[in-house]
Formats: C-alpha cells, sequence, structure tokens
C-alpha cells in the first residue's frame, strides 16, 4: 500500500487478523495476550502457512489459544507442550509446528520438557509468555516472579531464600546448542509490537528451514494478576521486569 | 521370509512386530526389564526403510506426551516401559483416553512398589485395568503370554485402539519380556499414506485447516452438562469395547471340577501344574484372561455355575483375584495364591497351595 491510498479517505490501513475468529476473548483488557495472540495469526497468514500449521495450547491462560486462532491445535498437558510439539514435528516433518506457552507453564512444571526439546533442536518455534504470574489460577508465584514481588502465595513479596531467585530461562535455553535463536521481546508500545512480529516471523521461518529451536519470550503484562490498570502495569513492566529480563536477542546463529 | 520362524526376546519382538506393522513413531525412556524394545529399534534403524521415527525422551513423562503429540495427528505411535516409568505416564495416559487417541503402551512389569525390583511381576494389574490416572477412564489391556503374542499383539492393540480410538496397553512382565522363545513375526505391511490417515482419522490434527474447519484435539470443557456429554460418549465407547473385545483362552475346562484363573506368564506355570495334576486325576482346568480389560465376567460367571472352586493365581498380593470374584458373586470360594517381589513359583508350589486351600480335591 502506497502513502498516496493509504490518505485516501475509506481506505483500510489496519483490520483483524483473517485467522482470528470472533470469539470473544477471555482474556483481561490489558493483559499482553491478546497482542500476542493476534501477531502470531498474522505472522501465519503472512507466511501462507495457516493450512500447514499446528499450534500446541499449554495450561494457564492460554488454554484457550485453540479458540481464538482458526488453526488445527493441540491442547497439551501441563507443561508439557514442547514434548506434544516434538511428537507432532517430527512425524509431520514439513508442518509449522510452536507452542505457546506461559511461565509457570514453560519454566516451572516443563522445565525439563523444555530444556530437552531444545537441546534436541527440535524444528519447532516456542512462543513464551513471561508476566511473572499465574494468572489463570489467581495470581500466584511464577518461577519468573520478580524478587519483592507480591503475588497470593507470596503476600508479602517474593523472598529468595525461601522462594528462589526469578528464574532467566530464556538465557539458559540460550545456552544451549539446540537453539539458533533465542529473542526477549514486549509488547507494550506499538514500536514494540512490531519488533515481537519480526521476531515471532524470524522463529517460525527457522523452524521451516530446520534450523533448531527458536523461542520467541515477550514480556508481558499481567494486570488483573499484578491488580493494576493496564496503563499502571505497562510502567511497571517497564520499570520493574526489564531491568530484570531486558529485552534483545539473547542467541542469533541464523544469518540474515 | 514368510513364517520363518526365529528365537528372540519377548521384548526384541515387540520392536519388530511394531515396524512391521507399519507403525509411524516411538518414543521410550530407558528402564530395566524392557530397555530391548528401544536398543532394538535404535539397531535396525527403521527410519530408513519404513520412515518409522524412533526417539529416546528425556523421561517417561516426556514420551508419553510425545505419543500424545503424535498420536493427535493420526499416527500410529507407541511407548514403553516398566512400572515406575508407566506410573510417571499415568497424566499423559488419562489425557490420551480422554482426547480419545490410539496409541500403543507396552508395561513389561516389574516388582514394586516404589523402586521395587527389576525382578518380573503382576503388581501393575490395578493401574492398568482400574484407570491409574485421574478420571473416569479405560483403555484396553491385553496381556501376553508367549514371545509369539507379544508380537502379535502390538497389530492387535494398535488395530483395536484406532478401531475405538482408545489407548490400548501390552501388559507383559518381565518373564515374557526377558524369555527368549520361538516367533513368526507378522508380515510386513506399509505405513499409511497421509491420504489414507486423513480418511481415517478425520478428527486428526494434520495441520490442514485451510482446507477445512480447524481440529482441535483438546480435553478441557469447562461448561459441566457439555463435560458430561463428553462423558457419556467416552462410557458408551467402553461399554461396546465390552461387549465386542473379550478375550480369553480356555484349557481343560470341559470336564473340569475346578479352575484356574491366570494371566501372562503365570498362566504358563499354572498350566504344567495343571497337566501335572490331570495325570493324578485332579480334575482342574484354566482360563486365561487375554484382555484384562475389558474382563472375561461373562465367561467366569458361567463357569461359578458349574464348578466347585476357583484358585486366581498371580504375581502379586491379589489384584485380578477381586474381579474374579465379583465375577462368581460368591457362588463358589474364589482362593488366590500370589508371589511378590519379583518371585515366580514353580507349578508344585502353585499346585501345593491349590490343594491346601481345596483339600477334598486330591
Amino acid at each position: 500500500m502506497t502513502p498516496e491510498e493509504i490518505k485516501q479517505k475509506g481506505t483500510k490501513v489496519y483490520t483483524k487478523p483473517e485467522l482470528l475468529n470472533d470469539t470473544p476473548m477471555h482474556y483481561c483488557p490489558g493483559c499482553s495476550h491478546g497482542v500476542v495472540h493476534k501477531l502470531v495469526a498474522e505472522v501465519i497468514k503472512e507466511m501462507g502457512m495457516e493450512d500447514n500449521a499446528i499450534g500446541v495450547a499449554p495450561v494457564g491462560c492460554a488454554v484457550f489459544a485453540y479458540s481464538y486462532i482458526d488453526i488445527d491445535w493441540i491442547e497439551a498437558a501441563h507443561g508439557r507442550a514442547p514434548a506434544v510439539a516434538t511428537g507432532a514435528k517430527r512425524l509431520n516433518t514439513d508442518a509449522l509446528v510452536f507452542t505457546y506457552q506461559g511461565d509457570g507453564d514453560l519454566a516451572a512444571i516443563g522445565t525439563a520438557e523444555t530444556i530437552h526439546a531444545a537441546n534436541r533442536g527440535e524444528n519447532i518455534a516456542i512462543i513464551f509468555i513471561n508476566n511473572a504470574i499465574y494468572g489463570m489460577t489467581g495470581g500466584q508465584m511464577a518461577p519468573t516472579t520478580l524478587e519483592g514481588q507480591k503475588t497470593a502465595t507470596t503476600p508479602y513479596g517474593r523472598r529468595v531464600d525461601l522462594n528462589g531467585y526469578p528464574l532467566k530461562i530464556s538465557n539458559l535455553l540460550a545456552q544451549l546448542d539446540g537453539t539458533c535463536y533465542v529473542t526477549r521481546q514486549a509488547v507494550h508500545n506499538p514500536a514494540a509490537v512490531r519488533k515481537a512480529k519480526a521476531a515471532i516471523r524470524q522463529a517460525f521461518e527457522n523452524s521451516l528451514k530446520g534450523l533448531g529451536t527458536s523461542v520467541v519470550e515477550v514480556v508481558s503484562t499481567c494486570n488483573s494478576g499484578w491488580k493494576m490498570t493496564p496503563a499502571k502495569a505497562n510502567e511497571w513492566m517497564v520499570d520493574n521486569m526489564f531491568p530484570a529480563y531486558p529485552l534483545g536477542d539473547l542467541k542469533n546463529t541464523v544469518e540474515k | 521370509m514368510k513364517d520363518e520362524v526365529r528365537l528372540m526376546k519377548g521384548n526384541e519382538a515387540i520392536a519388530h512386530a511394531a515396524i512391521r506393522y507399519g507403525a509411524d513413531g516411538y518414543f521410550g525412556y530407558p528402564i530395566t526389564p524392557q530397555s530391548e524394545v528401544l536398543e532394538t529399534l535404535e539397531a535396525l534403524m527403521p527410519w530408513e526403510t519404513t520412515g518409522m521415527v524412533v526417539l529416546q525422551a528425556e523421561s517417561e513423562v516426556a514420551s508419553i506426551n510425545m505419543v500424545y503429540g503424535g498420536a493427535s495427528t493420526g499416527k500410529a505411535v507407541m511407548t514403553s516401559s516398566s512400572s515406575p516409568g508407566i506410573s510417571l505416564m499415568q497424566e499423559g495416559l488419562s489425557y490420551i483416553a480422554a482426547g480419545e487417541l490410539p496409541a500403543l503402551v507396552v508395561n513389561v512389569m516389574r516388582g514394586g512398589p516404589g523402586l521395587g525390583t527389576i525382578q518380573p511381576s503382576q503388581s501393575d494389574y490395578f493401574q492398568a485395568v482400574k484407570g491409574g490416572g485421574h478420571g473416569d477412564y479405560h483403555y484396553i489391556v491385553l496381556a501376553p503370554s508367549t514371545v509369539q503374542e507379544m508380537a502379535d499383539f502390538v497389530g492387535l492393540g494398535f488395530d483395536l485402539a484406532f478401531k475405538y480410538r482408545t489407548p490400548a496397553m501390552l501388559l507383559a512382565d518381565g518373564i515374557v519380556g526377558q524369555m527368549m522363545e520361538k516367533v513368526v513375526l507378522p508380515e510386513a505391511r506399509p505405513r499409511r499414506t497421509p491420504e489414507q490417515i486423513a480418511e481415517q482419522c478425520p478428527w486428526a490434527v494434520t495441520g490442514h485447516a485451510g482446507k477445512r474447519k480447524p481440529n482441535v484435539l483438546t480435553t478441557l470443557e469447562l461448561d459441566s452438562a457439555k463435560m458430561e456429554v463428553n462423558n457419556e460418549r467416552y462410557q458408551r465407547t467402553y461399554r461396546q469395547i465390552e461387549e465386542n473385545e473379550v478375550r480369553y483362552q480356555e484349557y481343560y475346562t470341559e470336564d473340569a471340577e475346578y479352575i484356574f484363573v491366570a494371566f501372562g506368564s503365570i498362566a504358563r506355570i499354572c498350566l504344567k501344574a495343571i497337566e501335572d495334576a490331570r495325570e493324578a486325576g485332579v480334575k482342574v482346568g484354566l482360563i486365561r484372561p487375554i484382555t484384562l480389560w475389558p474382563f472375561p465376567t461373562k465367561v467366569l460367571a458361567g463357569y461359578s455355575r458349574k464348578v466347585k472352586g476357583m484358585m486366581v493365581v498371580e504375581l502379586n498380593a491379589g489384584q485380578m483375584v477381586e474381579d474374579v470374584r465379583l465375577a462368581a458373586e460368591g457362588r463358589v470360594p474364589v482362593y488366590h495364591y500370589g508371589r511378590m517381589g519379583g518371585i515366580v513359583p514353580n507349578p508344585q508350589e502353585v499346585m501345593d497351595a491349590f490343594l491346601q486351600k481345596f483339600p477334598e480335591a486330591q
């Protein structure tokens, strides 16, 4: 679309992605999941992969991802998405297979499945929503919960002497020879959204090219769990989450 | 060569039979006494011939979930393990049952509980036939007693699993897994094509949502009314299986006054005891359930009206005996003789136990 066309009255310059259906989303207003879902739907369509894509949904807030994006999905048990994706991808080598997981799913109960799938270099993409809390079960501590952060199970703030440290699992995954691309993104403003979209696209392309495992961590807000307004949650994320989880590529072995 | 007689372990026979069946994938984790399944598959390299995928997973939790992922795409996939590993798979088995997915799981049982022993046992009967994982579900349980049956039940298990969209388990034990016997392997056949899979499994998550409505494999249903509909559908399938798929074998039952009931390897020891007893004029017979679920309840109920007593022999503390008692409904005494810890009784010990319970039989 040229700038002239865009300027013309009545030209549609922005629309809901075709693969995102009309099912009302259960996500809270202000939550990052909605934006990331939109990006995943857009990228699959732009790549023309809607006829050869298998998503693996987690247990957590994104358990219903399959209700919103019109592709084939498998709903995995809690934490097992990378193992489920391994089975699906090994037996359907030409399909775009990706998981969509939260921090509890990926970095607590599913740590073994995550690390070993990545270490085998499974040709899958992992979309990792890190909002430092368990959203679906009502705001309990996640492995990525920040030191001092109050949650339902750390009502006086996370204490590292009791609960250990925030787990920087993407840094860990970047150390593995099986990963080709590990990046940390956010979707709190339009510029970040554009970067996150490009990262998801690269991750999907990597897995189709058979280059190994790609991980896109999206540092996200959970304004309900954090008990903040959406705007305040974005500010809190920038001020508190970004220092602990700095944005940018942690690893990129793929030549552009 | 067709009908060629070979000598091999039960575990090896499973690997050969899986390739010949045209299985698409195997995912497993080493554990005694069944590691030869994975070892044999790795050595045979079926990915070079049939295209079958073989992968050593990082845990049994991962392998059953790889099976879940592969089965979701309509492929014929399997895993094998032994008792402690099967415990780790219970979550995945519940999901596979709930997802109405065909899959084959082999359990070469060892003694438990806990880490237990690596010697043979049948102490996972309850776990296999009563559910094991969470939720109301069943799956087909086949109990091989020979290496030949280890080979044959791979194909039977897959066929039944696809027919009813349910997991099937081969519940073997360390003896059947480890012993070498003569076996004629099933004829090799090609793996199904993607077209055949699409036709056979229209529900499969093949990724091709662009050409049809998306296929979603989920076991979650928050609406209780809808979930109950799902539960009722599962139960209808189970009733069909109970109606159609009961399998068992009878030995010397025609004129038997007492019936032994035993499955798997111990059934063969019972058979030897029975043959010795018959020479001494004791009229005993054997019923060997081949399907442990569905259980041959009706058959045993019928015999409970004819015989004077039943003797259930197991390599456990008394598990299947409960189902035999339910079938007999108190019409005749049902006794149990079991050994645990990996101890396998000899025919004389079996007969001594029988005569102790039924001294009038002599």
